[in-house]
């Protein structure tokens, strides 16, 4: 496959950026997309050029460090993946492709494609978790049954990678998904009842504080959140929310 | 220099843990205050002995390379974590899964470590529920299992593929909550450059901010690397790509004895190579084998035409199958350990049974399981389970629930679909048992300097059980290492903080600014990844499913010749001081070369085969490892001595008293 690729070149947070083109010969359209970037980069070194810098590890569509807008897309055109699963039989001979960062305030270009993504993990601090200290007699795992369907939802948002798709997608720059995907998966489970109210409280607050939209329910992150977490999630989240603000004393 | 003392407790088996625990020296909280512990590693081990260990008290520096401690390559384990729970009334206890790991390992891991592993497993499981982890459940609402290779009991407990996900999110969520209360300072982006050794003892690390290039110091009391494994030695393995063996290499340097840097364990079910450019390999999980059944075409022109593209593997009858596992392992069938699946995978392809276009790949195959689910789903439904249909519809369904991202998965890597066409797979490097040497204490043999999960060589042996890798990280890291490092940590309580301005810090520091100025000053001709690739492939065809004399001795000169070219002529673009990729893989690959080199000489110095370290002059007549206990029965831990090549080889003798080594058996 020939394909000519344009690529947004920013040499840091300070600098600004433009789209270079790049064309390329020899891709077998059984490579994945990464790996297409793996082979232009080491023409560019060889070349004596700096290569294009991309976040990327497992490779295997779980870590969520892989990023990228590929043609106005967040993982591209195929459905249900991330970059590194997208293969270039997606793409026809020919064609142009756009590859940009994923862009929102709350994620800053650190250099070409990758960008700072520590606003999600501050979210994170505070209060995407179950306070219980590692002791070694915590009570036996299956003193709290709880309902398959419960546990499965649970399960079903605790999919989520955070790899920003949904922040870079939407409209807003709304990190809406994101969030309510942690408050759910522990709203769901009877060991996160506790403190439930904070958790949704603090971290409703710190999505705030790092600049991230508001949602305006337009769904765009569903559609392309690669691993399918639910806009229910947003609708659960609204509840706990509402819940923990009639009845906070704070 | 260190002696090679294991410190194994005295006392019967399965008291040991209990009474080293008593017995050794605590830290009282208001103490625990003045003392830092620095992490290296966010996985499984490392985010687990972070979190645990700043809920006691430590201060705790944590260090990953990735953007978040969340994405660490624990995250990609898919089948499951095993612990002696016994919910299945299968007759599973502690004895078992510390008999079934030994076994396992082929008798070459140390008895008293594997039974702690065995007796903390359970602890596992409820700590990862009272934090959130949602592991499968049942109908009933209870916690749901499922059986993986080299055991004969259900033990695993599973989150569908995202195991290792779903776990290290629970440690996340715990060093989350310690991050946000301030005690554990998390330096994201960051890559451990060096050790250093202050008067003996660990005190700190040279790491660099990948996003400015700093090279900054960090000090601490004591230091642990939670660093992985080394599997990209091999350059295409299942390992993420910056999984690198860089901390574990610089702590060899620096006096920690590494151990049998040759057990590697090859995965008998990965998506098989597809073409030169690839840069990394896919698992599919061991799990698979509980309802896919492996196969090639008992005729040769069979397996000809298939290659060729004339014939569908659907289009060849059951009697022109050679269920080859089955056939040869009847008591364990596809559930075989890994090294036993994937040697017996190599045989079939060598004897020119291999599927694909290259010859190198075996069936996985889902329809028995897909019709007998559908039957079964049928008549609980009341419906006819003679309805083919429906029974392959109701099949698909049950299949999907199990394993549907791992098929989903398979499809968008090679563009088939697994639930008409059975999967395609062949071995691939995915784990390293070797690792830093270690006490019982986890302590390596420079003083405060421990080394946890599969960074070190401990629990496994010559080749780990499937569900086991999990439980060794979060057992070392939740269970082990907190209790064992206040043993040791209780001597510093007077210390006071570490300085930085010290000639160790200094020196150190000026070592790593010198060897990165050197690759960005060389100027060579060919990228990092040239070589990695080039190294990848010595030690596939030379030290991997099958090694003997000549080849090794073969891959010692070449790896030697290969380091000499790299160090001439790498090309690595941009500066140091920013964001710069290449550099950073250049000083893994730089390791690799060396360690490479350490791992044949390992190889060729164990002549017997055992677990994954298969020697072909060492098998019987049916082509089964055959082991040497009069001569092996011990760990080899190698001392740096300045080459790679002239490691010294210092012998820690391995003494079974509670299980009697037998021939590993799976017939």
């Amino acid at each position: 496959m020939k394909l000519l690729l344009k690529i947004w070149r920013q040499k840091n947070a300070n600098e600004k950026g433009k789209m270079v083109d790049y064309p390329i010969d020899g891709i077998s359209p059984d490579m994945s997309f990464l790996e297409m970037l793996d082979v232009l980069n080491n023409q560019l070194i060889e070349q004596g050029e700096e290569p294009v810098a991309f976040d990327h590890d497992c490779r295997e569509g779980i870590c969520g460090m892989c990023s990228l807008f590929i043609n106005g897309e967040a993982h591209g055109p195929d459905r249900m993946v991330t970059t590194c699963q997208l293969h270039m039989r997606k793409f026809k001979d020919g064609d142009t492709i756009y590859i940009e960062p994923f862009r929102a305030k709350a994620f800053p270009v650190v250099k070409d494609l990758v960008v700072d993504r520590s606003a999600f993990d501050r979210v994170q601090h505070a209060g995407g978790f179950i306070s219980v200290n590692t002791s070694g007699n915590t009570q036996d795992a299956n003193a709290i049954p709880i309902r398959k369907e419960n546990a499965d939802a649970a399960f079903d948002a605790a999919t989520c990678i955070g790899c920003g798709a949904c922040v870079a997608t939407c409209k807003n720059s709304s990190a809406m998904l994101y969030v309510s995907a942690k408050v759910s998966q522990f709203a769901l489970l009877p060991q996160g009842e506790v403190e439930a109210k904070d958790r949704v409280l603090n971290m409703v607050k710190q999505m705030d504080a790092e600049g991230f939209g508001n949602c305006t329910n337009t769904g765009a992150c569903e559609v392309e959140c690669p691993k399918g977490i639910s806009l229910d999630n947003i609708a659960r989240m609204n509840r706990e929310y509402g819940k923990a603000i009639v009845s906070s004393k704070k | 220099m260190a002696t090679l003392d294991a410190k194994i407790p005295a006392g019967p088996l399965a008291e040991k843990w209990t009474k080293h625990k008593n017995n050794i020296n605590l830290v009282n909280p208001a103490n625990k205050r003045l003392i830092d512990v620095i992490v290296v590693g966010t996985g499984l081990a490392g985010g687990s002995a972070a979190a645990t260990l700043s809920e006691l008290g430590y201060n705790v520096k944590a260090f990953c390379f990735q953007d978040s401690p969340r994405r660490a390559h624990s995250i990609a384990a898919q089948g499951g974590i095993n612990a002696a729970k016994n919910y299945q009334g299968d007759g599973d206890s502690v004895y078992r899964l510390f008999y079934d790991t030994i076994k396992g390992g082929d008798y070459r891991s140390r008895e008293a470590n594997v039974y702690r592993l065995a007796e903390v497993s359970a602890n596992i499981i409820d700590q990862c529920v009272a934090q959130g982890v949602p592991f499968a459940r049942d109908y009933g609402g209870l916690l749901d299992n499922r059986s993986f290779g080299g055991v004969l009991v259900s033990r695993t407990f599973y989150a569908k593929g995202q195991t290792g996900q779903q776990l290290l999110l629970g440690a996340y969520s715990a060093m989350n909550r310690q991050i946000g209360r301030g005690k554990i300072k998390m330096y994201n982006r960051h890559e451990m450059m060096d050790v250093v050794v202050v008067d003996g003892k660990a005190r700190g690390i040279i790491a660099r901010n990948l996003v400015t290039g700093e090279i900054e110091r960090h000090s601490a009391h004591a230091v642990v690397l939670g660093t992985g494994g080394y599997g990209n030695v091999f350059f295409l393995s299942t390992n993420a790509m910056g999984s690198n063996v860089s901390a574990a290499w610089k702590a060899h340097k620096r006096g920690a004895y590494f151990a049998n840097p040759c057990f590697t364990q090859i995965h008998p079910t990965c998506i098989p190579v597809s073409g030169e450019l690839q840069a990394k390999l896919t698992l599919m999980s061991e799990s698979l084998r509980n309802d896919g059944r492996i196969w090639v075409p008992a005729k040769k022109e069979d397996a000809e035409a298939i290659r060729a593209g004339k014939l569908k593997p659907t289009q060849i009858k059951e009697e022109d199958r050679d269920y080859y596992l089955e056939r040869r392992y009847p008591a364990f069938g596809n559930l075989v350990p890994r090294d036993v699946a994937s040697r017996a995978a190599k045989e079939r392809c060598d004897a020119g049974y291999g599927v694909n276009a290259t010859g190198e790949a075996v069936y996985l195959d889902f329809a028995s399981a897909i019709t007998r689910y559908g039957k079964e789903q049928a008549v609980i439904k009341g419906l006819n389970p003679e309805d083919h249909q429906l029974v392959q519809k109701l099949g698909k369904e049950v299949v999907a629930n199990k394993y549907g991202n791992l098929f989903q998965m398979y499809e968008k890597i090679v563009d088939d679909n697994p639930y008409e066409t059975p999967m395609m797979i062949y071995p691939a490097v995915h784990y390293t048992m070797g690792g830093i040497w270690v006490d019982y204490n986890l302590m390596t043999t420079v003083p405060g300097l421990y080394a946890i999960g599969e960074a070190n060589f401990s629990d496994h042996g010559a080749n780990r059980l499937g569900a086991s890798a999990l439980m060794q990280g979060l057992a070392d890291g939740y269970f082990v290492l907190p209790y064992t490092i206040g043993d040791y940590l209780s001597a510093d309580i007077r210390t006071g903080r570490i300085p930085t301005d010290t000639p160790e810090f200094e020196a150190a520091e000026k070592e790593v600014k010198e060897k990165f100025e050197f690759f960005i000053n060389n100027k060579g001709t060919h990228s990092v990844d040239y070589f990695h690739r080039r190294l990848g492939k010595i030690m596939w065809d030379k030290c991997g499913m099958a090694r003997n004399t000549e080849g090794l001795k073969s891959a010692i000169e070449e790896i030697r010749a290969l380091r000499e070219e790299f160090w001439k002529d790498v090309r690595v673009p941009g500066g140091m001081f920013e964001y710069n990729e290449e550099l950073a893989k250049a000083g893994r690959v730089a390791d690799f070369l060396e360690l490479g080199e350490l791992f044949a000489v390992d190889a060729l110095e164990r002549n017997e085969s055992c677990g994954g370290h298969f020697r072909e002059e060492s098998q019987t007549e049916d082509g089964e490892a055959k082991r040497d206990d009069e001569n092996y029965t011990y760990v080899s831990a190698w001392e740096y001595t300045g080459d790679p090549g002239q490691a010294k080889l210092h012998k820690e003798e391995l003494v079974f008293e509670n299980v009697k080594l037998i021939t590993r058996s799976y017939k």
